[in-house]
């Protein structure tokens, strides 16, 4: 019941309802401290505080990866726009697989999630065996995910 | 610059409208609607910095909420008709399938 | 130090305007389904983003900059998810990608 995991849940969502709620008297502040006590129960009784419902492991590596994700979302977010706006529509799109090493869950839904963010890849089906069926919208975009970049930067976030 | 982004909001609204009315498939359909949704969002923030009425920023946080609910629900109704059981998309069987 | 915080505003809803109004050309003008998904993704990431940020350097209250932050990351967490749904749901009921001829 006590594990760092819940305890850093607890604080989380404390903070969460400070900054919404504005209201800081006594009576009020009781009100929070118990619907934030009631919240954390209700997720430990449903398993929900383990690495993949609250992964605190990953609050100093994640800001870095996106950052680096906003840059990559910036460029095909222009590469995208350019080819909406030219009088002649000029797209070759197609069904790729990416093959994809990461053990996880959590890892897999954030490299799927990045390839959806980012304009002209939209992942489509993670299959079982560890592949990815991608929708890209022309070559270039293809070639940059099968080069492998973004799933070395998921990597480093730890398994 | 409230009035610019409301107006660039309101033209993205009714350019995806367009869509919803036109797109051939459903899910055409679904797509011009979620796009919709998020305009919509924006557009309570924009209204509410527009009229200097800083509690819509509530509302539009419940609104970015509920307009991922619904979408989830609205593809999943459109897929099996109903919201009881979860089956695997790709093994339903075709007597019942939509389009 | 107002100038400056209003240049960048203005910039940042001009560069969100022009994204979202070129998503929504895209969804009118891109062959089938798949292919509109991507102009779609064009509105939801950075056409949302600029616009938010834009209003954000706006607000004078600590509360307000808090929770526009949050239907930032509500957005940036759900427009995927959303979007890769949707996919998945085309695909199962068999429409076929648009292939350049």
């Amino acid at each position: 019941m006590f594990r760092p995991r819940t305890v850093s849940l607890f604080i989380f969502l404390s903070i969460i309802w400070l900054l919404l709620s504005g209201h800081y008297n006594p009576l009020m502040l009781f009100f929070g401290f118990i619907s934030v006590l009631m919240t954390t129960f209700i997720a430990v009784r449903m398993d929900l505080v383990d690495k993949e419902g609250h992964p605190v492991h990953l609050t100093w590596k994640i800001p870095i990866y996106w950052v680096w994700l906003l840059f990559q979302i910036i460029k095909s977010n222009f590469q995208v726009s350019i080819r909406i706006i030219v009088p002649k529509i000029n797209i070759d799109p197609e069904m790729i697989l990416i093959p994809m090493n990461q053990k996880s869950d959590l890892n897999k839904t954030n490299y799927a999630n990045s390839i959806t963010l980012t304009p002209g890849t939209v992942s489509v089906r993670l299959d079982d065996n560890g592949e990815i069926l991608v929708h890209s919208l022309d070559k270039n975009f293809a070639d940059e995910l099968r080069s492998g970049s973004m799933e070395k930067k998921i990597s480093t976030l730890g398994n | 610059m409230f009035l610019l982004s409301t107006i660039a909001i309101l033209t993205t609204i009714g350019l995806a409208l367009i869509r919803a009315i036109s797109g051939p498939s459903t899910y055409d359909r679904i797509l011009a609607l979620n796009m919709v949704g998020t305009k919509t969002t924006l557009l309570i923030v924009a209204i509410g910095f527009l009229t200097n009425r800083p509690d819509f920023v509530d509302i539009a946080m419940v609104y970015a909420l509920i307009n991922f609910i619904g979408v989830i629900a609205m593809l999943k109704y459109t897929r099996y008709g109903q919201f009881a059981n979860s089956l695997d998309p790709d093994n339903l069987n075709t007597d019942n399938k939509e389009n | 130090m107002n100038y400056i915080l209003d240049i960048l505003s203005w910039l940042l809803i001009i560069v969100g305007s022009y994204f979202s109004i070129v998503g929504a050309i895209g969804i009118l003008r891109f062959p089938d389904f798949f292919t509109r998904l991507h102009a779609a993704g064009l509105t939801d990431t950075l056409g949302a983003w600029s616009i938010l940020c834009g209003l954000i350097l706006q607000c004078d209250s600590f509360l307000t900059i808090i929770k526009l932050i949050l239907v930032l990351i509500f957005i940036f967490f759900t427009s995927p998810t959303g979007t890769h749904a949707l996919a998945r749901a085309g695909l199962a009921s068999n429409l076929k990608p648009w292939r350049k001829q």
